[in-house]
């Protein structure tokens, strides 16, 4: 058609090949970890034949489990205190008026803004300093300092959507804060408190260097499992590992896509029949 | 205007600052409420940051001990040429990664915008999903791809492309690909929340008036856009320069960030003073580059999602 | 009337160092409609707010059956409220939305059935139940708004500008509406509003509200017709505000003012003014004359500048010597004067209000209140 038309059609195609060339790079790796977790060589860096006794023996490694089940414990401990904490804490500090207000809501940003190896070894110096031994209380500690702020950010984006009236309305109908908080607040910002969440927890399940900081000489997470092998390669048992945590994600999202058309489907429907 | 003031006579002159008055309950629930993350971010946040900057003034003796001692030699240590060159090293590694971050990551961010709302959605989730899984071990895939008897260096010996197997691994290329992978994802987040709250509608008047794209995209879509831009060279950066497991792992002890120095100091140095002066000067770096951004116009939220 | 069920005494408010209502008193009567009028900022939201219990008054008592409810959280207190932007709550449907006040007094599943039922057959929204918000009309959205704050059963509604949102032509027809509901529940509506037509048409008394001043509070007529305040007159309704100096105070109630144009014989049965004092004397549009010649008590003069037609009537701008801009409404255009005629300009002496030049702030207030109480008792 017109020189227009071809020009648009021109710039979405090399958009398109420019974009398909950038996936390709990230998930070029993504592939290879997963072949490699077929691979038939210990040191996992030459293919050396198709093996599933990577699997197998995952399955037999209750080592690698224990490691696995701690990492998941941390992340989950250290996911609900940074939600609880960020959630409460958007709310609360939306409204109040106290001295040093400020101070505080620019701190919680820290740990989004300065590198995270300054967070890891600054918390490191609290509780050295404090004779307060490592343990899985402080790694806990610090992964829920490290994500606190995309808890609060993620909420405070909700918080500016909401209406504050509807909460001033619960009130005059004769709930008191904790039921207005409960069944009109949280109900209101509950996509904004999930996305935080999701966000925490991915970034606790892979955090290397707060964790390894503040981590005593027994415990062991997957990550810092996954960094000291590094030199001498990374078994493909972990590469097992990591492409059955990356099945569960794509198909957790892969449902979540379907459903959601399932839905778009149903409604048009509706839509349809009421014409 | 004089209607107004013929109404009300002046008031005294003893202008009285009134408190907000709240009922008893409703300052305790505040209260209930600020308490937690406030006390959180004095003990874990403020509190750590202070800790640093004195330590980074305190004194090493003799087998990693700290002599409180007060002292700038910590941060005079970083001149001599050793550390210089580390620090002027991973500035360089972080300015490129930066670089190539925006040019590769700003036509991607445009893309995702320029597509239905539905699929810009999936191709975010796309694109963060290796490294919510797990970066650190889809990092070590890049080992596999790029040494020496690599897929790579297979595939185009074997296509007859090269005779020699090339130095893809352990040198500064390799630490930047690596570098690419762990952060352009992040960086075309705000470029793309950027571009798409941008008015369309200005573009369209911009080439109505007779500019060319690339006059438009100069003068129009790239100054509306330079928040997100601004947001995305943040986000970059500042990891770039204190996360030390890419250069580990892909730099082979080559190349070194200041992040490794950082962690050097506290793992085999057990140099802390030093270590903790080198954190303060990375905090401030940083800090200030925050203060700029946030100056230019940039929102911290935009930071993180 | 009745007997008092809401009354604001000595009420300040002061957010930092903006005194936003100034000692506010008010007495509102059982099963009344009472509108707070005045422009955006004068303080009658915040005067609603204060009653309802979002805020708090910064000295003051305000009492709800005689009790003072200070110490009361909003949801302690038989008030409730409907608001601007509706308020409802997104995530639930009708039906949940109006039961909301009774499932937090846990009241029986099947008594909030029969009650949501009841009352959303009042708004007219039955088989709405399980509509969501979203899906709503603006002013389907009211009325839920306004089932969900009736369904306590409160002895007082609180509405604050609820028409605001909604075009003219459902705007007039909810106004019906609330006055119908108001009648037959028979509860006693506050209601705030800077639409002046709006106000006229439900209220049985207005407060007129301006930079925290109660200036007057009267029923609709008596706001029109005996504005006490410069404010007043010129708020409600059009009017030509002229200032002036008493001259001469007759014993027969009747005195001389002088403005810079000219002088004017105004009434003063009661004699208010003394010698010198500044006062100001308010005309409406439509009670001004004209004639070609002088006048007996009256000295002013104009000439004609233009004529303007507004539908059904012909406004006449006049001005004065001193530039002023008299205005002149009329009906047929057999009544005007041709532009660039010189008119004088008269008016029957009780069509002339004189009005207090300054208004002293708190005693002024405070006395116009106590009066309009007074009168209440005499009903």
């Amino acid at each position: 058609m017109n020189r227009r038309h071809v020009k648009k059609k021109i710039s979405t195609t090399v958009g398109r090949i420019y974009a398909t060339l950038l996936f390709l790079f990230f998930y070029a790796p993504v592939v290879v970890m997963i072949v490699y977790s077929f691979n038939n060589s210990r040191a996992n860096i030459v293919w050396q034949g198709f093996t599933t006794k990577w699997y197998t023996k995952l399955f037999h490694d209750s080592m690698l489990w224990e490691i696995f089940g701690k990492t998941l414990l941390i992340a989950v401990i250290a996911t609900i205190i940074g939600v609880v904490l960020g959630t409460v804490g958007a709310v609360g500090l939306k409204n109040a008026k106290f001295k040093g207000k400020k101070l505080i809501m620019n701190s919680i940003y820290f740990p989004l803004v300065i590198p995270e190896i300054v967070l890891a070894v600054a918390t490191l110096l609290v509780f050295n300093m404090g004779h307060i031994g490592l343990s899985m209380g402080t790694i806990v500690i610090g992964n829920a300092t490290l994500v606190l702020p995309y808890v609060y950010i993620t909420v405070k984006a909700r918080l500016v959507g909401m209406d504050p009236s509807i909460e001033e309305a619960s009130l005059d109908l004769g709930a008191d804060r904790f039921y207005t908080f409960m069944h009109i607040t949280l109900p209101a910002i509950m996509p904004g408190v999930m996305a935080g969440a999701f966000m925490a927890f991915s970034l606790v399940l892979d955090d290397l260097i707060v964790t390894s900081f503040l981590a005593n000489a027994e415990t062991t997470t997957l990550p810092m499992k996954v960094y000291s092998m590094i030199k001498k390669g990374v078994s493909p048992e972990i590469n097992a590992l990591t492409t059955i945590i990356f099945g569960v994600c794509a198909v957790a999202i892969a449902a979540y896509l379907i459903k959601d058309l399932i839905t778009s489907i149903r409604i048009a429907r509706k839509r349809a029949n009421a014409m | 205007m004089t209607k107004t003031s013929d109404v009300v006579p002046e008031t005294p002159v003893v202008k009285k600052k009134h408190k907000d008055k709240k009922s008893f309950k409703a300052r305790l629930s505040s209260f209930i409420m600020c308490a937690p993350i406030s006390l959180w971010s004095v003990l874990f946040i403020l509190l750590p940051m202070v800790l640093l900057a004195f330590m980074s003034f305190m004194t090493k003796g003799a087998l990693g001990r700290i002599v409180y001692k007060f002292t700038l030699e910590n941060y005079a240590e970083m001149f001599k040429p050793v550390y210089f060159t580390v620090i002027k090293q991973s500035l360089l590694i972080a300015f490129w990664t930066t670089l190539l971050t925006v040019l590769l990551g700003y036509p991607l961010a445009n893309f995702i915008a320029s597509v239905k709302k539905k699929t810009s959605g999936i191709l975010t989730v796309l694109l963060m999903l290796p490294l919510w899984v797990s970066g650190l071990v889809i990092l070590f895939s890049f080992v596999i791809l790029l040494n020496s008897s690599g897929i790579i260096n297979t595939f185009l010996m074997n296509i007859g492309l090269i005779k020699e197997p090339l130095d893809l691994l352990y040198n500064n290329f390799a630490v930047i690909i690596g570098m690419l992978y762990m952060f352009l994802p992040f960086a075309v987040l705000p470029m793309y929340s950027s571009i798409e709250k941008l008015d369309k509608g200005l573009i369209e008047a911009s080439k109505d008036l007779g500019a060319g794209p690339v006059k438009t995209f100069l003068k129009v879509t790239l100054p509306l856009t330079s928040p997100g831009i601004f947001a995305a060279v943040i986000l970059t950066f500042i990891p770039c320069i204190g996360y030390y497991m890419v250069t580990d792992m892909l730099g082979g002890g080559t190349s070194m960030m200041v992040g490794n120095l950082i962690y050097r100091q506290f793992t085999i140095s057990r140099d802390w003073p030093f270590g903790a002066a080198l954190a303060m000067v990375l905090a401030i770096v940083i800090l200030l580059m925050v203060f700029i951004y946030t100056k230019l116009g940039g929102d911290l939220d935009d930071l993180g999602a | 009337m009745s007997k008092t069920i809401v009354s604001l005494v000595n009420v300040d408010k002061w957010y930092g160092e903006n005194h936003v209502v100034k000692n506010m008193n008010v007495n509102i009567a059982e099963g009344e409609f009472l509108t707070l009028l005045g422009p955006s900022g004068c303080g009658k939201t915040t005067t609603l707010r204060m009653i309802s219990g979002f805020e708090l008054p910064t000295t003051g008592i305000i009492k709800v059956q005689g009790e003072s409810v200070e110490k009361k959280e909003p949801y302690q207190r038989d008030v409730n409220t409907v608001f601007q932007n509706y308020a409802l709550f997104p995530n639930m449907n009708v039906f949940d939305n109006v039961a909301y006040g009774l499932k937090v007094k846990k009241v029986p599943k099947d008594e909030i059935k029969t009650r949501v039922k009841e009352m959303l057959k009042m708004v007219q929204l039955e088989g709405f139940e399980k509509r969501r918000i979203n899906q709503m009309s603006g002013g389907q959205k009211q009325r839920v708004a306004i089932a969900r704050a009736l369904i306590n059963r409160p002895k007082v509604l609180l509405l604050d500008e609820p028409l605001g949102a909604l075009d003219l032509k459902l705007r007039k027809q909810m106004q019906i509406e609330l006055k119908r509901l108001q009648k037959k529940l028979g509860i006693t509506f506050v209601y705030v509003t800077h639409d002046q037509e709006e106000a006229l048409t439900m209220s049985d008394r207005i407060a007129i509200i301006n930079q925290g001043i109660m200036e007057q509070i009267d029923t609709p007529i008596n706001i029109y017709e005996h504005p006490k305040t410069k404010f007043v007159a010129g708020f409600i309704g059009e009017s030509n505000i002229l200032d002036a100096v008493v001259l001469n105070c007759g014993e027969d109630g009747k005195a001389l003012v002088g403005t810079e144009v000219g002088r004017i014989t105004a009434l003063d049965p009661e004699h208010k003014f003394q010698v010198n004092d500044p006062v100001a004397i308010s005309v409406r549009p439509e009670n001004m004359l004209f004639s070609k010649t002088p006048v007996e008590g009256f000295s002013i003069k104009g000439v004609v500048k233009e004529h303007i037609y507004v539908g059904n009537l012909i406004k006449m701008m006049i001005t004065l010597n001193d530039g002023t801009e008299i205005k002149v409404n009329r009906f047929s255009a057999e009544d005007l004067a041709q532009v660039g005629d010189m008119v004088y300009l008269y008016w029957d002496l009780d069509k002339g209000i004189m009005l207090k030049e300054k208004n002293l702030v708190n005693t002024d207030a405070a006395r116009d209140i106590e009066g309009g109480k007074a009168d209440d008792e005499d009903e």
